[in-house]
């Protein structure tokens, strides 16, 4: 009975979205503030009957209910606890209810934030992501029904795949989803601002704290992404440019696009129709992502779901969305004039260069991702396309936009002297380069020109980013830094280690691949490891082999690393759990493999320098994010219109409350 | 400047910047394009001999064996019409598995063995690489099962 609640709740949440969608633009188009003042409540009903179907199917897991088949699908009655409720978003039916949930917070959130923006433009945004809504809650009820029931129902569930089975997947679904999710926030401004045919600098300032705020939560799913893959499938890689790692990488080069686009259209309201263009692309990234997620027209590691109606599905809802919005976009965007011009050294430059260069790395991954579709649509022999060539084309402009970072953050909006740039900047300039050539000599000694530029590219960000907070801690007389650029400072700060870290990692990682018998020793990058024992253990829902390695350095104790072979009756499935050792500088890890026979066990054995601070970058990245997110100029906006130039015109409270 | 120039510069710097992108994308993507061969086109000589590719099919049942102690294992792979051998020192994926769907990245020895670099095994156990169903379906045997 109480599944069937939820497919009621789901119902009843489609009616409403569908009412957030329709009525509030017919109303703003024929001015009628009744229908328009039905978004906000619709909004909220959404939200409402889309949590109570979200809870009923979690509910369902908690209590073993496997006469609901995605739960028998996904579930087990001996799953530890906390996994029966991440199992909610395990599989396909329940993550498309988390992307739904997390687009109705959203909505929420846009719907009670923007009292003090006029009423026209807030319905039209609510109408927009309500078309949105409508679109996914469908595909979710006609061809994912989470709710569908299986009778005769199983005595036991056929578990949650063991991959899965992991603190790293319980967080990184919904951060990824709710980055995902959100750039739907910026479409819908983009879209309402193309049906208004007007665009101003307000529009900017309420556009760009939500897409930083998008962009934040991605970037910490990505990063936990790539964490658990490190650690449960990777072996010791991070990134794999696996399809569906692209997926969400391409709507996050291009939400760092937009998020300084916006910059531009904020301050100098112009670049306007750009940015626009981005904000779509960048959500049609988003939804591209999840059709090839879902669909699984393409190959990849993570592909559960390999059903065409559902690929045809989110392919008609594609071109219904955002081919919509490039339509509209062809018609209006000739109306959003430019409301002034740059000089070629300036901020307005730097910040057009940076999005040149990520359009350019997001195209050229975007067509290594497609590409292999393409030829199998075209009937040709079917081809892959390996990571070296990733590898290239995304170094090749992000090189260049690591140059000019550290001299973008510095320069002054409109006209600037480049001599005066150059000569401000000179000491991160000789001081990252001289430390790129002698650090890898003093800690690894050895260097390599690839090793040299990434370093140096690397260092030259970190304290350029530093420059700023330095200059102004020393002259106690400077204006003190607003939150705004104390959060680019600590964004880019980021950027500067990851680049650090990601360099080192890949040049100086040692891998090695071993047959090794209980009582062996072996040498790895300085450290000394020895095979000490192996034995049987029991798990809640598996049985491992378990084996014990002593790490040590220059005769001292290290640590102990115990990796397990896991086997999971169920499923009958076979997990590696890897054994890591890790500093904030470096780890050791340690995977156990099949048996070889004669007493010896397949090893993996990996150095992996900095690899910590990769993830470590990404979430001061996200906390830069978040200081920009929630500068004084987004979270008040009165005392703004009091301090800096006057907005253009626009009431703070509108429509008849 | 006005807004015109301003366009022109930008749509110019994209342009070249595309440019550019696109010759030294172009060499990348050349060198690192792997086409997937099955067993059959293998023994029919239509694979490359110095170049990598992927081999994909099922792993011939009983067929796996290890140099005893060592990571070297050879097995071999079948799409139900010809059969390769694979050779491959480094460890397995664990959803490696006789009579289960596998793809290979490697390089032809002179002999006719395929040496791999890559073995490739998906995270859901019942999934087949689309390519590999392919050159199934065109043997009876697959159709029986």
């Amino acid at each position: 009975m109480i599944p069937e609640l939820g497919q009621f709740a789901l119902v009843l949440a489609v009616c409403l979205s569908l009412c957030q969608a329709a009525l509030p633009l017919a109303g703003s188009f024929t001015g009628r503030t009744d229908l328009m003042l039905l978004a906000r409540p619709a909004a909220a009903g959404q939200f409402v009957f889309v949590g109570l179907a979200f809870a009923i199917l979690a509910y369902a897991f908690l209590t073993d209910d496997f006469s609901v088949l995605f739960v028998a699908q996904n579930s087990n009655s001996v799953l530890p606890t906390v996994y029966k409720f991440t199992a909610v978003w395990g599989g396909h039916e329940g993550s498309l209810l988390l992307w739904s949930l997390m687009l109705a917070s959203w909505t929420l959130a846009v719907a009670f934030a923007s009292r003090s923006q006029p009423l026209e433009f807030t319905s039209r945004v609510l109408g927009v992501l309500g078309i949105v809504s409508a679109g996914i809650l469908l595909f979710t009820l006609l061809t994912s029904n989470p709710f569908t029931r299986l009778l005769p129902y199983p005595v036991d569930g056929v578990d949650l795949n063991p991959l899965l089975q992991d603190p790293g997947m319980v967080i990184h679904p919904p951060m990824l989803y709710l980055g995902y999710v959100g750039m739907a926030v910026p479409f819908a401004f983009a879209v309402a601002a193309l049906l208004a045919g007007r665009l101003d600098r307000n529009w900017a300032r309420w556009t760009r704290p939500w897409t930083i705020g998008a962009w934040l939560f991605l970037t910490c799913g990505i990063a936990l992404g790539s964490w658990w893959a490190y650690y449960e499938v990777g072996w010791g890689g991070w990134w794999f440019w696996d399809p569906v790692e692209n997926a969400s990488f391409l709507p996050w080069l291009m939400a760092t696009a937009l998020v300084h686009s916006l910059a531009v259209t904020e301050r100098r309201g112009i670049f306007k129709s750009w940015t626009v263009l981005l904000a779509i692309s960048a959500f049609t990234l988003s939804l591209l992502g999840t059709f090839l997620v879902r669909s699984g027209v393409i190959q990849s590691i993570h592909s559960f779901a390999n059903d065409p109606a559902r690929g045809l599905f989110i392919l008609g809802l594609l071109l219904l969305i955002s081919g919509g919005a490039f339509v509209l976009y062809a018609f209006r965007a000739a109306s959003l004039e430019s409301e002034g011009g740059f000089h070629p050294v300036s901020r307005e430059s730097f910040l057009l260069a940076n999005n040149v260069l990520l359009v350019v790395a997001t195209v050229l991954i975007l067509l290594g991702t497609l590409y292999p579709l393409f030829i199998d649509a075209l009937n040709l022999p079917e081809v892959s396309i390996g990571e070296p060539y990733f590898n290239f084309v995304f170094l090749l402009p992000m090189l260049p936009l690591g140059a000019l970072l550290g001299y973008g953050m510095h320069a002054a909006w409109q006209k600037m002297s480049g001599m005066v740039l150059l000569r401000q900047l000179l000491w991160p300039l000789v001081l990252s380069v001289a430390l790129a050539l002698v650090l890898p000599f003093i800690f690894f000694g050895t260097n390599s020109f690839m090793t040299v530029v990434g370093l140096a590219a690397g260092i030259w960000v970190a304290l350029s980013s530093l420059v700023m907070p330095l200059g102004r801690a020393l002259n106690s007389d400077a204006v003190r830094l607003t939150r705004a650029q104390w959060g680019m400072c600590i964004a880019h700060l980021g950027v500067g280690l990851f680049i650090i870290a990601a360099t080192v990692t890949s040049g100086y990682s040692v891998e090695q691949d071993v047959a090794a018998r209980v009582g062996q020793r072996w040498q790895l990058a300085g450290y000394e490891l020895e095979f000490r024992d192996l034995r049987q253990i029991e798990g809640q829902n598996f049985t491992a082999d378990e084996a014990e390695f002593e790490v040590r350095k220059d005769g001292r104790y290290v640590a102990a690393l115990r990796p397990q072979r896991r086997d999971y009756p169920v499923r009958e499935v076979v997990m590696t759990e890897s054994a890591i050792d890790a500093t904030a500088f470096r780890d050791v890890l340690i995977a156990l493999s099949d048996s070889v026979g004669d007493g010896a066990w397949a090893v993996h054995a990996r150095y992996k320098p900095l690899v910590r601070f990769i993830w470590i970058a990404c979430v001061i990245m996200a906390l830069g994010g978040l200081l920009a997110a929630t500068d004084s100029r987004y979270m008040r906006p009165k005392e703004l219109r009091a301090g800096v130039k006057p907005a253009v015109g626009v009431p703070l409270e509108e429509g008849g409350r | 400047m006005r807004a015109r120039h301003q366009r022109m510069i930008f749509i110019g710097a994209v342009g070249l910047a595309m440019v550019a992108a696109a010759g030294l994308a172009y060499k990348a993507f050349k060198t690192n394009l792997l086409y997937y061969y099955s067993p059959s086109q293998v023994l029919a000589g239509e694979a490359p001999v110095e170049r990598r590719f992927r081999l994909g099919g099922l792993v011939v049942e009983g067929s796996f064996e290890r140099v005893t102690g060592t990571l070297t294992a050879r097995f071999l792979v079948t799409d139900l019409k010809s059969e390769v051998e694979v050779e491959y020192n480094k460890t397995f994926p664990n959803l490696f598995q006789e009579g289960k769907g596998v793809v290979a990245h490697g390089t032809l020895a002179a002999d006719g063995r395929f040496v791999a670099d890559t073995i490739l095994a998906k995270h859901d156990e019942n999934y087949t690489a689309p390519e590999v169903l392919e050159s199934l379906a065109g043997s009876e045997a697959w159709a029986e099962e």
